[in-house]
């Protein structure tokens, strides 16, 4: 009994620990950005390839067939009340609200993010961040930054993407398949869904794009330089982004309804 | 170098496909296509009560959008709901003595202010005020009333 | 010029180091003379690498003076260490080049970083370098395939692109093969001799480095335990360096780890 709570103090204060070491870590990044972006943007741009193209697979398939998916629940809902018209109105308000940015960014986490935490860790299991240290070069701002803002610029984007592909797969299983009216489909949609609606969306996918960016090249910077090590600190990116993006989507959710 | 080409294409079109995908969601998932712009001539309308009614809900005379609207305020001296809404250039002829309503779309669908065109020969112009309206349709009210028209017949 | 000036380039003054309340060094005294090979040598857990570490501002001693060119590193502004490392190269142990860049650009990394010298110089020098090491013919490959020593040898190239003052090496001949391991000794020396850099190589391959070394150290429990030429070594009477030159399995360093009494705990009388 004794240890168990010994060991909740000791977990608590490493908690404490990390989100100190989190947030000076994401100052020193915030510090050097607009230097990077001026002279290199040359290694954002690949970073945005490795985050954002190489997670396009991805994002279509589970794009697709979570909106078809949105597509047969919401016309099986919405029939019992008669109003399988507002089909369109619920796929694309779920999605645009809260299935769009926050489906993108655990699958980003998955994708990208451990991309990102494996990639680094190895670099550091293998020398690589030493051998920069002794080149006189700063790995946080060569090899750090650009991948966090590589994964900032990317989030949104996926999350826009993974929308319009999920609309698109509501529509074809409720238009085509489950016979709403097409013109019913779409001007339900119009009439009920804001543009503050998508841009709520847009702001919770840039701050989970933040966040997850952030937690990944922080796994990976911070992990053990062994084997097991980078495999931790892999799997600690998806569990530490998956937690903190669902706990902030309700605060955020909150912030921007009230 | 011809792979850093490969990767800045590659990074390129996911932009701008992201772009393109903000673009869709922003003007074809929202009503801002049924956007009639800024060009128009506003006119206004007092309530009793506008029940769900909200600030960009679409104008429509039989059944077509030609505005939306553009303010709710309450005014308290005479004690009712003022909305102003603005038509497009286009739809000019609209008599003076039309009537407009608060109706539902749907069960479950949002508000939006129907007009009936009257018979007048002098039309709406900026700054008119709608003469006649028909409040929005209160649930309680309607059961309440409801209900003592049953009483009534027992 | 450089190699007339007797003065010492880097300079380890009783230097006391530990890490996780385990001691590490204490009391360690090198000097490193400008324009040498000195061979820093010892059993394995003695800080080799914590050293090289040590010198070049990567950690700071608990105590002591580390010095390099009469300047104390501990005392260094995070800008003034990144200009005296401008001027040393490190050869890590496995090279660690940086996998996601081939071979032409992890030669050129240091030069795009710290110059902006225009591209065919940047062509030139990387070249010149590759072919100083032998590996002009992979500018074109990726790290991943490289040979160990291959790799080894083109890290050797990207530590030399800046023309440092100091290369250190980091168990340069660790886990290669006889011929990758000869081109490598070859290459410290020709350096040291052609150029004039002063090398500092960390290794425990005690008769491949001292057949080119200048001077060696020996440490052991955080200090140095003999010093000299390597034949001077080899004569020396302290039994642990005897055992370490001789590669011999008992010694001063046990070959068995500290324990409980084998008898005892086979009985299970020990408490675990």
């Amino acid at each position: 009994m004794k240890d168990w709570l010994c060991e909740i103090r000791d977990a608590m204060k490493a908690f404490v620990r990390t989100v100190g070491e989190l947030t000076l870590f994401f100052i020193n990044i915030v510090m050097y950005t607009p230097r990077t972006l001026v002279r290199r943007p040359g290694l954002v741009v690949k970073q945005v390839f490795n985050s954002g193209t190489m997670s396009m697979t991805i994002i279509l398939t589970c794009g697709l067939f979570v909106g078809m998916v949105l597509g047969l629940q919401g016309f099986d809902t919405l029939q019992r009340f008669g109003a399988e018209e507002a089909l369109g109105t619920f796929a694309t308000l779920s999605l645009v609200k809260e299935l769009g940015p926050v489906l993108t960014a655990l699958l980003f986490a998955g994708r990208a993010g451990t991309a990102l935490a494996s990639e680094i860790g190895l670099m550091r299991a293998t020398d690589q961040l030493a051998a920069m240290e002794m080149m006189a070069v700063d790995p946080v701002r060569r090899i750090v930054i650009p991948r966090f803002l590589g994964g900032v610029v990317a989030m949104p984007f996926l999350a826009a993407i993974f929308n319009m592909v999920a609309i698109f797969g509501a529509f074809i299983v409720g238009v085509t398949f489950m016979g709403v009216d097409e013109g019913a489909f779409w001007s339900q949609m119009h009439a009920n869904v804001a543009v503050a609606d998508v841009a709520q969306g847009v702001i919770k996918s840039v701050v989970f794009g933040v966040v997850a960016s952030l937690l990944a090249v922080y796994q990976g910077y911070t992990s053990v330089p062994t084997a097991e090590g980078v495999g931790r600190a892999t799997t600690r990116t998806v569990v530490t982004t998956a937690i903190t993006v669902l706990i902030l989507d309700y605060m955020l959710t909150a912030a921007l309804i009230g | 170098m011809k792979q850093t080409r490969a990767v800045e294409m590659g990074a390129g079109l996911f932009v701008l496909l992201g772009f393109g995908a903000l673009f869709f969601l922003i003007t074809q998932t929202t009503g801002l296509s049924n956007e009639i712009g800024n060009k128009g001539y506003i006119i206004s309308a007092r309530f009793e009560n506008v029940g769900d009614l909200k600030v960009r809900a679409p104008v429509t005379i039989s059944g077509v959008t030609i505005g939306r609207v553009t303010g709710i305020s309450y005014d308290p001296e005479r004690m009712n709901a003022l909305v102003k809404m603005i038509i497009a250039e286009q739809y000019k002829q609209l008599p003076d003595d039309s009537e407009a309503a608060i109706l539902t779309a749907g069960l479950i669908g949002g508000q939006y202010i129907g007009l009936t065109p009257g018979g007048s020969e002098t039309w709406l112009e900026q700054g008119s005020q709608i003469e006649f309206t028909q409040s929005a349709v209160v649930l309680e009210n309607l059961i309440g009333k409801f209900l003592s028209s049953m009483g009534g017949g027992n | 010029m450089k190699k007339d000036c007797p003065k010492s380039i880097v300079e380890i003054r009783d230097v006391v180091f530990s890490r996780d309340a385990k001691p590490i060094f204490d009391g360690l005294n090198i000097n490193i003379p400008r324009g040498k090979i000195t061979a820093v040598m010892g059993p394995s857990g003695t800080g080799k690498t914590t050293l090289l570490r040590l010198i070049t501002g990567q950690l700071t001693p608990d105590k002591g003076h580390i010095c390099v060119d009469g300047k104390d590193v501990s005392t260094m502004s995070r800008e003034q260490l990144f200009a005296m490392r401008r001027r040393m190269g490190m050869l890590f142990q496995n090279g660690a080049l940086l996998t996601d860049l081939d071979v032409f650009e992890n030669v050129a990394f240091p030069l795009r970083e710290h110059t902006d010298l225009p591209e065919k110089l940047i062509r030139h020098i990387v070249l010149t370098k590759l072919h100083a090491v032998g590996l002009r013919g992979t500018w074109r490959m990726m790290p991943s395939e490289l040979s160990g020593g291959m790799a080894r040898r083109v890290a050797l190239a990207r530590s030399m692109a800046m023309d440092p003052d100091i290369i250190i090496y980091d168990e340069p001949l660790a886990g290669l093969d006889p011929i990758s391991m000869g081109v490598i000794l070859r290459l410290i020396k020709r350096l040291n001799d052609a150029l004039g850099i002063t090398s500092i190589v960390v290794s425990h391959d005690v008769q491949e480095i001292g057949s080119i070394a200048d001077c060696s150290y020996l440490m052991a429990d955080g200090k140095v335990v003999a010093s000299g030429a390597p034949e001077e070594l080899s004569k020396d009477g302290n039994p642990i360096v005897q055992q370490f030159m001789a590669g011999m399995a008992e010694g001063p360093v046990p070959f068995h780890y500290p324990g409980p009494d084998y008898e005892e705990q086979l009985l299970g009388r020990v408490v675990e």
